[in-house]
């Protein structure tokens, strides 16, 4: 993997939601659009490692193309690495993916890392043309097709779900000579050996419950690695938050953005309405990092210490907040959260 | 001596009740559709304690076999393996991956009773369906009887969900008599049961009023 870097490190994720401007009224989706370059530009600024940008397909969710976005966040920024989270490979061109992002790596002078997954929802399988029944089967041969394209050499390749190859080459290289590649993952330990498998990185996506549940993945992960003799590295984990001035702010920001969300995707699913007990459960002990800087630096530096995470990526923004809101998260998760989560995890080394 | 529980399921739900049981000192053997092998190192490291197995043992080894599998991979089952066991449906219909409903389960039926119907010479019995896997997991309080969330279980035969009102018991929970499999229709997606984690007297009140709110 062609970046060296320096571990912990702590990243922002968006999936284009569509925030609210000054009046409380949604915006439109291209200005949502604009919204997240001015927010990466932001955590730039403010030295934060990533920026990584989910792909949907939903009213609720304004990007759809997310190297399309990276891409302008590119030619804005210096330092900051520009990933998806995550690239729905199932229902992608593992050729075109890979294009892609060689091309981001060039524009960005090798900061493009991009996150492979199944994806949470599954919209994109009819809309490119994909049988939701060969949901397994898709990932499984696009993860090695693509595992195959990273190398950047020639590559013969004999396709079931995806092309047929024969000594086909594909452009641009990149200048490190391969791009930096992880995998979500949901909990599916056979996602966890499948991507220590193909040697590359690991992110879990932790939206729910208690994170120690997750440590025992990280366990996995290292043993498949040791065992099937790849690289092992740093794994990284994958949570929402809302940063305010004060817990009870932050609070009163994020319960009603949450509720709606969760609400909106539950109904799809099934699920009961989101009830108030089940937030605070998850703002106490779970996976919702929501207060004040102190607060949440707090709790982060617990997770990852809980799960062996050395990557922490704050999923900002969730649901219909304000812009202003989306800001202020940012700003005090660049300039006091990290700082703090550094301080504490090496205070706990001692 | 507790009964042998075999699990057909290694994903995210096979895993934490394998977790579960082995907390609770049953003996567990675990499959998927795949050969044990490929299932050795996850079991080992997350539900220690449990073993990996072929799908064929762990439903002729076992006393009580939990279904943990996709809805629509349970026909992929021998049902003449399965006479006289206790069989724990788990499964819940998931319109993403099973495609339309009425493809897989007839429109007037609950998912277990199909379930019922195919494993003829099992005893059936619907419960671990509702609560979501990190609920299982944080939740659970197996050893006190406070403070504790309530799994719902519907069975045709009262031996039957005796047997399994313990498992539930010795996993955390505190088990709920709903009815007939018919009724673990109220457990199903959509329904008022699914996705909850109550305690005993709110699942229950919930239930019995069928609201949504």
């Amino acid at each position: 993997m062609p970046q060296n870097k320096t571990y912990p490190q702590f990243g922002l994720d968006t999936f284009g939601d569509v925030p609210k401007d000054e009046s409380g009224t949604l915006v439109s989706h291209a200005e949502a659009i604009r919204t997240v370059i001015d927010e990466a530009v932001l955590a730039d600024t403010l030295g934060i490692d990533s920026i990584g940008v989910g792909e949907h397909h939903r009213e609720d969710y304004a990007i759809s193309s997310p190297e399309t976005v990276l891409a302008g966040i590119a030619t804005k920024t210096n330092q900051i690495t520009l990933a998806s989270a995550v690239t729905v490979l199932s229902s992608d061109d593992p050729v075109r993916v890979y294009e892609r992002f060689a091309t981001l790596d060039a524009l960005s002078n090798g900061r493009a890392q991009v996150i492979l997954g199944r994806g949470s929802f599954t919209e994109s399988f009819p809309l490119f043309g994909y049988d939701l029944k060969d949901y397994e089967t898709l990932f499984e041969e696009k993860v090695a097709l693509f595992s195959e394209l990273v190398k950047e050499k020639p590559i013969t390749w004999q396709g079931d779900k995806t092309q047929s190859l024969d000594g086909a080459d594909v452009y641009p290289k990149t200048e490190s000579g391969s791009l930096d590649v992880a995998i979500g993952v949901g909990g599916s330990p056979e996602s966890v050996i499948r991507t220590a498998k193909y040697g590359f990185k690991l992110v879990l996506a932790i939206i729910g419950g208690a994170p120690a549940r997750f440590a025992p993945y990280v366990d996995l992960y290292k043993q498949a690695v040791k065992e099937l003799g790849t690289t092992e590295y740093p794994v990284g984990m994958h949570s929402p938050g809302l940063i305010a001035d004060s817990d009870e702010e932050a609070i009163k920001l994020a319960w009603p953005a949450f509720k709606k969300m969760w609400d909106r995707v539950g109904r799809t699913r099934g699920w009961p309405p989101y009830t108030r007990e089940q937030f605070d459960y998850e703002v106490a002990h779970g996976s919702l990092y929501v207060g004040s800087a102190e607060t949440v630096a707090k709790k982060i530096a617990a997770a990852m210490k809980a799960v062996g995470a050395e990557r922490f990526d704050m999923v900002y923004g969730g649901g219909e907040v304000s812009i202003a809101a989306r800001r202020k998260t940012i700003e005090l998760y660049g300039s006091k959260v990290i700082p703090m989560v550094k301080e504490l995890l090496k205070s706990n080394e001692t | 001596m507790k009964p042998k529980l075999g699990i057909l399921g290694a994903g995210k739900l096979g895993i934490v009740l394998a977790q579960r049981a082995v907390a609770a000192g049953y003996p567990v053997t675990i499959a998927s559709s795949k050969p044990a092998q490929s299932i050795k190192l996850t079991v080992s490291v997350l539900a220690p304690g449990a073993t990996a197995a072929d799908s064929g043992d762990v439903i002729q080894q076992s006393d009580v076999i939990i279904l943990a599998l996709p809805l629509s991979k349970f026909r992929n089952l021998d049902p003449s393996l399965f006479k006289n066991k206790l069989v724990i449906d788990a499964m819940n219909y998931w319109w993403e991956v099973d495609g339309p409903r009425d493809t897989l389960i007839p429109a007037h039926m609950s998912s277990s009773e199909a379930v019922q119907a195919y494993f003829k010479k099992a005893r059936v019995v619907k419960a671990l369906s509702h609560m979501g896997y990190h609920e299982l997991h944080d939740m659970a309080r197996p050893f006190l009887k406070t403070d504790r969330k309530a799994i719902a279980i519907a069975g045709d035969n009262q031996h039957n969900t005796s047997e399994v009102a313990t498992i539930v018991d010795d996993f955390g929970f505190d088990p709920l008599f709903i009815g007939k499999l018919a009724q673990g229709k109220v457990l199903e997606p959509g329904q008022p049961g699914f996705g909850t984690a109550l305690s005993k007297n709110a699942l229950q009140h919930r239930l019995e009023n069928k609201t949504q709110s």
